[in-house]
């Protein structure tokens, strides 16, 4: 039974649908070993961006007062998709690249291990 | 007329049990125009048996009258109390005015709680077909109402003094932080009446409330404010009435039919780790906003929950119940738990009504001290960093909305039960549609009842859906700063109720006003 209720058949509202966004969709980004910004960022942004715009501009911009932002060597980064680790096409778009609505997209960056190595 | 006059004696006054049992059994009758079943629609779809509702046993035997009396006499020593606070300038006897920072937490957070807990009871009391449990709840809805007054009351006086005080209502329904007490308890209201009952009187008023009142109130004392105290007092008889309430319902649950035992099961499941979510929002106010700390978090837990929550499971497995699923997580992450919170909201404090702050050094002390594992190797890195960077005039916020818990609503700051390092993601599909969730227990309860969860309003994903405006706002006029105008939304003064707690207005106020350092030493 997906709900205990009084009228049989009783369905819910899918209150977030990706239609309700104004022609974006929602991204979940978080950065592994780096819990200064304390939690993962959720953002909206069109499907149709490249994923190189992610890491051109995107990800620097949610992160702008840790000092490891600016060490981060994008060609080591390691990507993860719904924590299954992928690699991505900078030139494709997000969709292309497998992130739809509500995707969950991590990154690791190898070396960089937060404020005194404290994972903050 | 020469009649012999022979007075009528009075008729003897009932005892308090007769007068207990006429009005809980004497009172009730069976409907013959309608079925019972249609007068009392909602106390079978959840699936629980009841086969005679007399067994119900309300251990206090309390009458209308007494009631009334009791109830009547703790309102005039409460405002006795209060009224001398206001004339003595009691608001200027606290530690410090970041003492203020935690009854902003809890006149937005939890007495809202205590009006919905009014609303929900009185709901249950309609819905029961057994009369006794009809006039349980029934007081209860009265109390619970009751405690609203007195806390609005109380706090008010503070609002002449200090900022964020000013709307709890209208920020209990809009503000991103208070959707989590509220989600929790409207999930309650809109469940049937005895998982509402289950999940209020025995979940949260049995099992977890000692971590809710025991720290604002004992917290209050040490901190010198005691109109807090008294309303606490004032509401601890009641509370005392609730949580024996709370037992002997789960108790006549269970003894009438078998079947229920599963039923009770998944509810304790489900509360026990919502309830205890909920509680994140207390462990920052023990660990970090008490100026003068009571105790740990992490030791009220041991105390409250593992000792006396263990021994309460051990006394009902003779009917077959379990300890909650996921205790064993919360144990866990009781050494990390008001860190994250803090941290959390020193992230968005510019979004908050309450102050936030980097600990003094004497603090950082005392939370080593008490968190040997955690605190200097993973968050004192954090603090220390910020104070650097706040004295550099860098004053550190996080300037992105943050991913929530698409059952709790808690921003997915809570990390792996294994390691504290890494974010604890979880996530399903569901018609199409991807949740995410902060942890096996949220996920386990939205799997439970998808079609109720899906509906969630979730503050972030509301704010971008352009749901958090004030009616005629234009989001696509030139210049328009959502953040901004969400602040507005919320009914925030903005500069004033939240951000940074040095140099704010309240810790000037307060210099100016005492004579005394904004941090008291």
């Amino acid at each position: 039974m997906s709900v205990i209720a009084l009228k049989p058949g009783y369905t819910g509202e899918m209150k977030d649908r990706v239609e309700n966004f104004h022609g974006k969709q929602l991204l979940y980004i978080g950065w592994e070993d780096h819990l200064m910004y304390c939690a993962p960022m959720c953002i909206p942004i069109e499907g149709a961006t490249p994923f190189g715009a992610l890491i051109q501009a995107v990800i620097p911009s949610l992160y702008p007062a840790h000092p490891d932002t600016a060490k981060i060597d994008w060609n080591t980064v390691e990507w993860f998709r719904s924590g299954e680790r992928f690699t991505p096409d900078p030139q494709q778009t997000l969709i292309a690249n497998g992130l739809g609505h509500k995707a969950n997209l991590r990154f690791r960056t190898p070396g960089l291990t937060g404020l005194k190595g404290s994972c903050s | 007329m020469n009649m012999p006059i022979t007075p009528q004696k009075p008729a003897k006054k009932l005892s308090l049990k007769d007068n207990y049992n006429l009005l809980t059994r004497g009172l009730g009758w069976e409907t013959s125009y309608q079925d019972m079943d249609k007068v009392f629609a909602q106390d079978k779809f959840e699936g629980i048996k009841i086969h005679d509702w007399d067994k119900w046993e309300d251990p206090f035997r309390l009458t209308m009258d007494a009631y009334w009396k009791y109830q009547g006499e703790k309102e005039k020593k409460l405002y006795a109390i209060v009224d001398a606070f206001q004339q003595n300038n009691g608001q200027f006897n606290v530690t410090d005015a970041r003492y203020i920072n935690t009854l902003k937490l809890f006149l937005t957070g939890v007495s809202p709680l205590e009006y919905q807990a009014h609303r929900g009871f009185a709901m249950v009391g309609r819905n029961f077909r057994g009369t006794s449990a009809r006039i349980a709840a029934q007081m209860q809805a009265i109390d619970e109402l009751r405690h609203a007054q007195t806390q609005a009351h109380t706090i008010s006086h503070y609002n002449k003094f200090f900022s964020g005080l000013h709307d709890p209502t209208h920020m209990f329904d809009r503000v991103w932080y208070l959707s989590v007490p509220k989600s929790y308890f409207e999930d309650a209201m809109s469940a049937g009446p005895f998982e509402f009952i289950t999940a209020i009187s025995f979940s949260f008023e049995y099992v977890l409330t000692n971590l809710l009142f025991m720290p604002f109130m004992s917290g209050a004392a040490y901190n010198g404010d005691m109109a807090t105290v008294t309303f606490g007092f004032s509401a601890q008889s009641d509370e005392s009435r609730h949580m024996t309430l709370g037992l002997e319902v789960v108790k006549f649950i269970l003894e009438q039919d078998p079947d229920n035992v599963p039923i009770v099961q998944k509810w304790l499941d489900k509360w026990f780790w919502r309830g205890y979510r909920l509680l994140t929002l207390v462990s920052m106010m023990m660990d970090y906003m008490l100026p003068k700390k009571v105790m740990s978090w992490a030791e009220a837990w041991e105390m409250y929950f593992e000792q006396n929550g263990g021994a309460l499971f051990n006394d009902l497995a003779r009917y077959g119940i379990r300890m909650p699923k996921y205790h064993e997580v919360a144990s866990k992450e009781k050494h990390r738990l008001s860190h994250e919170a803090w941290a959390t909201f020193y992230n968005f404090s510019h979004a908050a009504a309450f102050h936030t702050w980097v600990p003094e050094e004497s603090e950082m002390k005392w939370l080593a001290e008490k968190y040997p594992t955690t605190f200097d190797s993973l968050y004192r890195p954090r603090f220390e960093h910020w104070r650097e960077q706040q004295q550099k005039g860098e004053r550190f916020s996080n300037g992105t909305l943050p991913m929530l818990c698409q059952v709790c609503q808690v921003p997915m700051f809570f990390t792996e039960p294994d390691d504290p390092t890494k974010i604890c993601y979880r996530e399903t599909t569901y018609r199409d549609e991807k949740f995410h969730f902060c942890s096996d227990g949220c996920k386990d309860i939205f799997g439970n009842e998808p079609e109720k969860y899906v509906q969630a309003w979730l503050p972030v994903h509301q704010i971008y859906q352009g749901n958090c405006f004030r009616p005629g706002t234009d989001p696509t006029a030139p210049g328009f700063e959502p953040l901004a105008e969400v602040l507005q939304y919320y009914g925030f003064h903005v500069g004033e109720d939240g951000g940074e707690y040095l140099g704010s207005l309240d810790a000037r106020n307060w210099t100016q006003w005492t004579g005394k350092p904004a941090v008291a030493e």
